[in-house]
């Protein structure tokens, strides 16, 4: 396996829809490669971060009164 | 800052298939429920889309009110949810529209540029480096950064890397085909990576500013080492 082969799974790597043979071909290059043993473990880095950290804060206060809102327009359309 | 506490689309149909029974029977609590349930994401969804949070609000209103008037309208085929947002990035790129009059918007323009379809900064980062920042600088590096996307490849990574909606349901959502979907997904995640890797990677001083100047970058190519 190449470094543009392994770039091009590389979705698939991370979402773990690999098949079990090209598995094996992906952990040689690994063990070979230290650039891509990188972007793969910073790619799934880059993942999880924004996974766990809202970066777009709503303030209970602010939610309550979106909530609200919308509630009370549905309410007049019913 | 609070963590995301659940991703949509994991067990997730049928309680809210429950729920829009009950709105379609006139049970306006049943879509209380399903308003509280969503709300956040969708914001989240139209703040990404509009970068602007009096329009995600509005966005936010506009696409619960429709789905509850069109309520009607939902086959069940697909998840509440994805329905949802797909009437949010609708509302979401009218908005745009509105506020760019004359200027089309299409997801589609995101890929007349190469820009970061290939790595090229191959520092590792160091061990958790999210910590050796602060929550308030950590969120305004992930804002900064995700902003730098093209909007069709920034929407495509939150759907499907941050709410955890399939790259079929992201498709669906989006109007786009399977396999632009993943190829949006791929450059965001590569951009995303590559840009982060200013403030994460190994040696990096931790009170780095928010406003970096160009990314370091090893001029060697991943093609240069095992190809």
């Amino acid at each position: 396996m190449t470094c543009t082969e392994f770039l091009q799974i590389l979705d698939d790597v991370i979402d773990e829809s690999i098949a079990a043979e090209t598995r094996i071909e992906i952990e040689t290059h690994l063990k070979k490669c230290g650039h891509c043993e990188v972007v793969l473990n910073t790619t799934r880095k880059t993942i999880e971060i924004y996974r766990c950290h809202e970066i777009y804060e709503l303030p209970v206060e602010v939610n309550e009164r979106l909530h609200a809102s919308i509630m009370e327009r549905c309410r007049k359309v019913r | 800052m609070s963590t995301i506490q659940s991703i949509a689309g994991q067990n997730e149909p049928n309680p809210d298939l429950a729920l829009v029974e009950k709105v379609r029977g006139g049970d306006i609590s049943a879509y209380d429920a399903l308003v509280r349930k969503y709300e956040r994401q969708i914001f989240r969804i139209a703040q990404h889309i509009t970068q602007n949070r009096e329009d995600a609000e509005d966005v936010t209103q506009d696409a619960f009110l429709k789905a509850y008037e069109k309520l009607n309208q939902f086959q069940g085929n697909s998840k509440f949810y994805t329905w949802l947002v797909r009437i949010a990035v609708n509302e979401s790129l009218m908005r745009l529209r509105k506020r760019r009059t004359g200027r089309t918007l299409s997801f589609d323009e995101d890929l007349k540029t190469e820009e970061g379809s290939v790595p090229r900064d191959f520092a590792d980062w160091a061990p958790n480096p999210e910590q050796n920042y602060n929550q308030a600088e950590l969120a305004e590096i992930l804002r900064k950064t995700i902003q730098g996307l093209p909007p069709g490849f920034r929407v495509v990574f939150v759907l499907r890397d941050v709410d955890g909606l399939s790259t079929e349901e992201t498709a669906e959502t989006l109007g786009l085909s399977v396999p632009a979907v993943k190829s949006r997904l791929l450059r965001a995640r590569l951009q995303l990576r590559e840009r982060l890797s200013r403030y994460f990677k190994r040696g990096t001083p931790a009170a780095a500013p928010a406003t970096p100047s160009s990314p370091q970058t090893n001029p060697s190519s991943p093609g240069s080492g095992a190809d």
